[in-house]
């Protein structure tokens, strides 16, 4: 783990180094895509508009507990970032681990941000948001239609931070996402999901792996293409049943 | 003698030729089409829709052609038979996966989906569902199931934007029921359909990427509920609300994207899926329709295989013995060995008994069949053979069943008996339609019989060592058999 951790901060100042020519890369991607549709909920008419409170609330102050269910509902997101793909289709391993990998703004990977604060990637300023899934699901494009942002060609960065009384080892955490993601738990990689994906329960689950006592850090990174958008994280025992012991919260 | 040897080598050639041909279990014809209907047979015919308008005609399942007439283009329709007329229920849509997502199921009845017909006439179609633009629902993909407990008809529809769901019709009028409000079964999938069996309804959906060619990850998946609204759970326990589904059916024999699953019920215990394979490797990567034998395990839905050209035993479900030609039994020289004492001498393979060894003894012209004791010799060893020149049926092309090697022929004859004729001719009762049923068995029916063109006979275990003809009973072990590669 301290290891991992290490070298992502060995990594950073590589990928600080080169994080303008990303950005530049973006922006690239971004000029070079002029057929691709343009976003959808921000220049015409849309019969049934998005309402981010038929999907979350904000995020009160304080921990909420861990439904039965075991799945996170609360997370900080991030508005979404310009990533133009026509298909889902090009999501392969290798793709994923390069563009999710990418760092595309200031703290990405390494600061916990706050509700209301603000990133640049690239040209544009992103603003987070603490929100509660009303759902089992976090729905990323109701998040990004509800605010008017791009929901085709997005990255989506996700974190949250769960709280456990005690050390709890031999868990797997367990992500299913629309479309491709990867997932990091306190610096260290998780779960990558490739390929055109749709959003299942339990779709891809990590090694064994353990929370410690007190603050655990989960970044999540999804890609979305065309189509809908979301995903579900919890964690699960040995058994497969979902952990319900820890709190989540940003403070 | 070379007669015989004759015999031998034409029957060798033509198993070769036929094991080069690795399309011999697609449909024939111009089986093109995206998003097929549930097959529906009227006046002696097989038809399905597709998406776009039109669709395929089929005289006998096997061989398809264009020809079908379906009004009102749009997208997957999906097709029922209700008393003595049909209902097509079809989407007109405006999007896409990156379009919009504003939608209408409508439905429209015909007596007949013979194009021919002085009745083909299909009736106004009426909007029975729809979704808004950006709702969480695409009003496509229509599947439609008449609840045989209750007579209700339901109707499920979306894509993997939002949810999948179902509303009631009203299966007098194809109206939707004045005041059914839709409910959600699933999310993530598409290409729905549904369907009911011994206390269970089954949601089908397809995940995966559509349309994609080669490329395309389309694949049909199950939930199953005690309630046509759900909730439906997968073989884990997990609901199709989050995701879940049991696979049922995924790429294979040179062919991807399996996806539109419809149920058609031939017979008690004959069963058959159809769909569409997004891409044939064989067709140069064209869609196409798909028929496969559907089986039921454990109370799911499992998608069969036409059996496959090979030499097996035919073994009799009644009391396991093997079809067999009912000549002289050859014994095979061997050296004793004192089971108490310890063997010092090497071991030495013993060579099986080939056709060479034993077929100066067998008579040169018809010779019986029975049922006997399994022990791989020459006389109880068949190449099952698709014979696809001579026609189909639903799932597969007929086949022709001869001792390997030969040319000789298992026949049934015009006292509803069968027999082994020396030669293979191509007759009708030569041609063996061989489906398996939902338990996974075979049954075995001639195409036609001598004077028996009016029934449907099947090969019978009439005793536990005698073979004959009969009526099929799927309660029944002596309907049924199995091909085994042993």
């Amino acid at each position: 783990m301290r290891y991992s951790f290490l070298k992502r901060q060995s990594l950073l100042l590589l990928i600080l180094l080169t994080v303008v020519s990303v950005n530049v890369r973006a922006e690239a991607d971004a000029a070079g895509e002029d057929d691709f549709p343009p976003p959808r909920q921000t220049d015409y008419k849309i019969q049934t508009p998005t309402y981010l409170s038929d999907y979350f609330t904000k995020s009160e102050k304080g921990c909420i507990a861990t439904e039965s269910d075991g799945f996170i509902r609360r997370w900080m997101l991030l508005e979404p970032i310009s990533k133009p793909n026509r298909s889902n289709t090009v999501f392969t391993d290798s793709y994923i681990n390069s563009v999710l990998d990418s760092v595309y703004f200031k703290g990405q990977f390494t600061d916990i941000p706050q509700n209301g604060s603000k990133v640049k990637a690239g040209s544009a300023r992103l603003t987070w948001h603490a929100l509660d899934s009303r759902l089992f699901n976090v729905k990323l494009y109701r998040f990004a239609a509800a605010l008017k942002k791009p929901v085709y060609g997005v990255i989506f960065m996700a974190v949250t931070v769960i709280d456990c009384p005690d050390e709890i080892k031999n868990v797997r955490m367990s992500v299913g996402s629309n479309s491709a993601s990867k997932w990091w738990l306190n610096g260290e990689e998780t779960v990558i999901l490739s390929g055109d994906r749709r959003m299942v329960a339990d779709d891809c689950v990590s090694k064994r792996i353990t929370l410690r006592k007190g603050r655990n850090i989960i970044w999540g990174a999804v890609i979305n293409g065309p189509g809908m958008s979301d995903f579900c994280v919890r964690f699960l025992d040995e058994n497969g049943n979902p952990v319900t012991n820890f709190t989540t919260c940003f403070e | 003698m070379i007669m015989k040897i004759r015999n031998i080598i034409y029957g060798t050639t033509v198993s070769f030729a036929l094991v080069s041909s690795t399309n011999a279990y697609s449909q024939t014809g111009e089986p093109y089409i995206h998003d097929p209907s549930t097959i529906m047979e009227c006046d002696g015919k097989y038809y399905t829709f597709g998406t776009g308008g039109g669709g395929l005609i089929s005289e006998d399942g096997w061989s398809w052609q264009p020809g079908a007439v379906r009004p009102g283009g749009g997208a997957a329709p999906d097709a029922i038979k209700i008393g003595d007329r049909y209902l097509i229920a079809y989407s007109a849509t405006g999007g896409g996966l990156g379009g919009g997502h504003a939608g209408k199921v409508l439905t429209m009845w015909n007596k007949t989906l013979d194009p021919s017909s002085p009745d083909f006439k299909f009736t106004e179609p009426i909007e029975v569902a729809h979704s808004l633009d950006d709702e969480d629902c695409d009003a496509i993909d229509a599947g439609l199931l008449l609840d045989p407990t209750t007579g209700r008809l339901w109707l499920s529809y979306g894509t993997y934007f939002g949810f999948i769901r179902l509303v009631e019709l009203d299966p007098a009028t194809g109206a939707r029921v004045e005041g059914n409000e839709p409910i959600d079964i699933a999310i993530d999938c598409e290409a729905t359909d549904l369907m009911y069996r011994d206390g269970w309804y089954y949601l089908l959906g397809t995940h995966g990427t559509c349309c994609d060619g080669p490329n395309s990850t389309y694949n049909i998946v199950v939930g199953r509920s005690r309630n046509v609204t759900g909730p439906y759970i997968d073989n884990i326990g997990r609901d199709m609300l989050q995701g879940g589904g049991k696979m049922l059916l995924s790429a294979g024999n040179r062919k991807t994207g399996p996806g539109h699953f419809g149920r058609y019920i031939e017979d008690d215990g004959v069963e058959k899926m159809s769909f569409h394979y997004e891409a044939d490797f064989d067709r140069g990567g064209r869609s196409v329709l798909a028929v496969l034998p559907l089986l039921w395990e454990n109370g799911w839905p499992v998608a069969g295989e036409p059996v496959k050209e090979g030499v097996y035993e035919i073994e009799s479900q009644r009391h396991g013995y093997a079809l067999e030609l009912a000549v002289d039994f050859v014994r095979m020289p061997h050296k004793m060995f004192r089971f108490w004492e310890k063997a010092e001498a090497p071991v030495e393979p013993l060579k099986s008994q080939t056709l060479e060894d034993v077929i100066d003894t067998w008579p040169e012209g018809e010779i019986n069949v029975r049922l006997g004791d399994y022990m791989f010799r020459p006389h109880q060893r068949w190449s099952v053979q698709p014979a696809p020149e001579y026609g189909g049926y639903l799932d597969a092309p007929y086949y022709k069943i001869l001792i390997e090697g030969t040319n000789r022929a298992l026949t049934a004859t015009a006292e509803a008996e069968v027999t082994a004729a020396p030669e293979f001719t191509g007759a009708p009762e030569q041609l063996w339609r061989i489906e398996q049923l939902t338990d996974g068995t075979y049954r075995i029916m001639p195409k036609s019989v001598p004077g028996h063109e009016s029934e449907q006979l099947v090969l019978v275990s009439v005793a536990d060592s005698t073979p004959s003809l009969g009526r099929f009973d799927m309660n029944s072990d002596n309907s049924k058999w199995r091909f085994r590669d042993r």
